[in-house]
């Protein structure tokens, strides 16, 4: 008490320089560096993933082959080719399925968590969506080899069961919990008064929701599902292991491929540091890198848009 | 004098219609995920027993236990912790009680939603190129608890931002007008009765990190090693890598034995995700304001 006492009466007269004046100063100092490393990290992935993949990106990659060709053969002897296409197209592909399947439900499942549900059964739904998006993704990728594959392969009797339906269900049911949280907060955000004024005018719940809800939300709602593709694009572990890791280009849901992120968690450990094959890798780092930051940025703009508005 | 009309009905029936719609949906997403969960408890189960925690690996991974895996995973949450708890709360305490509105500020905010974007196998580059090449720790557990801790240092972030934030302002204000310093308010009033809160987001960071692959396959996690660790600088191996290894890398394997690795894993994650429910429940009874 009489230290508070003293820092008060320094200031009074005028001299700022007592020991807690010094000690705030210091540790607000201190303070600011460590919120400031996150800054600090961001960069610091870029420029180390980017200083690893650089003299390939620089020298000899190929821009046209390394985008355009299906043929990612880095360890052949003769004449190794670095194109991604291939990658890219598994990538898309489980992206683009597990995110039709995901989005529609989780928003569903989000109006309902947050606009229907009440009391106790809101508490509970709240409490299981949170640990489902605790399993990791390991375990998804578990489960696609072991529980999935021979489930696909009964009911669709097909020879393989680890293809694009296998990873984008896995992918789907992983990123569902993740985006029904995001979509439910961004419906909660709706000012109160909203509710109470289309109450007041005789609405229904159900007309409250889609006439004036999920209008006002909507730049939540888009920012939640754009959060839900980062999240799917990706995703390592359990795209490695439910995709069959196959190079192709797929045409349809059942076949296997391989994906962008998975190729690096496969083949890192097998290359010397320095080689072009490790720098290959390293430069679908950055690209990884880019379109996730992207997306990330995206989906800040628009809810940013919402605050303002 | 309000009689329903058929209008009044049909809206009632188009309500309880999409009412119907949107439960059914949560349904869909959670009940092949419990079924999936089942399953995992039921071929999984009989494979646990004290020996199976308690025993080395043997015979090419193929039998044995999964003690070293489960000690190295300890290892890596351990040492992660250490250096991703008190730098995400320092940041959060920065953000919360210090930072001006400004483009900074705005800047910190969004990279700590970028670290939480970036895909985990960027974040395993970086700790391939930032400490195991650059810093030269080699693979080891220091670097690959630090690659756990930058990729974890968002969720210590927000939800210790979100537990100082819900500690009112006017408990900040009375003790500014008594004269403190915004340090001395920080330590003896804001810290105090936001801690718990704060530990939830400790529980979710160590959840997190036990239960991550990618980021330790090429920065000190190894598939299989016939010791213990002794020090940080030592490789290890880890309970994540090691249900991948036994799914995937090693032929032979007893069914039930990548269950029981699984149930594992998964015991220890929802445990601790668990018991962070609990306390912010608990702390939600015990409120003073």
């Amino acid at each position: 008490m009489s230290d508070i006492t003293a820092a008060t009466t320094a200031e009074a007269a005028g001299d700022r320089l007592d020991k807690n004046w010094m000690i705030d100063k210091g540790l607000q100092a201190l303070m600011f560096i460590c919120g400031f490393s996150a800054i600090i990290f961001v960069l610091g992935i870029f420029i180390f993933v980017f200083k690893e993949g650089a003299e390939f990106v620089a020298h000899k990659m190929d821009f046209a082959e390394f985008f355009f060709s299906p043929k990612w053969r880095p360890t052949s002897l003769s004449n190794p080719t670095y194109g991604i296409l291939a990658l890219i197209a598994g990538t898309a592909a489980i992206t683009a399925l597990s995110m039709a399947i995901c989005l529609p439900f989780s928003l569903g499942a989000a109006v309902f968590i947050g606009e229907f549900a009440k009391g106790k059964t809101r508490e509970y739904l709240k409490i299981l969506i949170e640990l489902l998006a605790a399993i990791p993704s390991v375990v998804w990728g578990f489960i696609g080899l072991a529980i999935m594959n021979p489930f696909i392969i009964k009911t669709f009797d097909v020879p393989i069961g680890l293809n694009v339906l296998n990873s984008s269900l896995i992918l789907a049911l992983m990123a569902a919990p993740i985006v029904t949280s995001l979509a439910e907060d961004a419906l909660k955000a709706v000012p109160d008064a909203y509710r109470e004024a289309a109450e007041a005018l005789g609405a229904t719940r159900w007309q409250m929701i889609y006439k004036v809800i999920i209008p006002a939300a909507k730049n939540g709602l888009l920012s939640a599902a754009l959060l839900g593709v980062g999240r799917a694009f990706g995703e390592t572990m359990a795209v490695l292991m439910a995709s069959g890791h196959s190079i192709n280009m797929p045409t349809s849901m059942f076949d296997s491929v391989r994906a962008l992120t998975a190729t690096i968690a496969a083949e890192l450990g097998e290359t010397p540091v320095g080689s072009d094959h490790y720098q290959a890798l390293f430069a679908i780092g950055i690209f990884l890198f880019i379109i996730t930051f992207v997306i990330n940025l995206a989906a800040d703009l628009i809810v940013r848009g919402v605050r303002k508005g | 004098m309000f009689a329903a009309t058929e209008r009044d009905f049909q809206y009632k029936r188009t309500e309880k219609m999409f009412r119907a719609l949107f439960g059914f949906m949560v349904l869909i997403l959670a009940i092949p995920v419990l079924m999936i969960l089942a399953i995992l408890l039921i071929k999984g189960g009989p494979a646990i027993s004290m020996a199976f925690i308690f025993t080395d690996p043997t015979n090419g991974m193929t039998e044995g236990g999964i003690f070293p895996a489960l000690l190295g995973t300890i290892w890596l949450v351990v040492v992660s912790m250490m250096a991703s708890v008190p730098l995400g709360i320092a940041a959060a305490v920065y953000l919360s009680e210090y930072a001006p509105d400004n483009w900074v500020t705005r800047a910190i905010n969004l990279a700590t939603i970028n670290l939480a974007g970036v895909p985990s196998i960027v974040h395993a580059l970086f700790g391939v190129g930032a400490f195991v090449v650059f810093f030269r720790f080699g693979t080891s557990i220091l670097a690959a608890s630090l690659t756990l801790a930058v990729m974890t240092l968002p969720v210590v972030i927000v939800s210790s931002w979100e537990a100082l934030q819900s500690v009112p302002r006017a408990f900040r204000e009375a003790c500014w007008n008594m004269g403190a310093t915004r340090w001395q308010t920080i330590w003896n009033v804001v810290l105090p009765n936001s801690i718990a809160g704060i530990l939830t987001g400790v529980i979710l960071q160590v959840s997190r990190a036990a239960g991550e692959t990618a980021p330790i396959m090429f920065t000190g996690a190894a598939l299989f090693l016939p010791f213990l660790p002794e020090s940080v600088f030592d490789q290890t191996m880890a309970l994540a890598l090691h249900l991948f290894v036994v799914a995937t890398q090693v032929p032979g394997v007893p069914e039930q034995l990548p269950y029981g690795v699984a149930l594992v894993l998964i015991g220890i994650v929802m445990i601790m995700n668990t018991l962070s429910i609990w306390f912010r429940m608990k702390l939600r009874g015990k409120k003073k304001w």
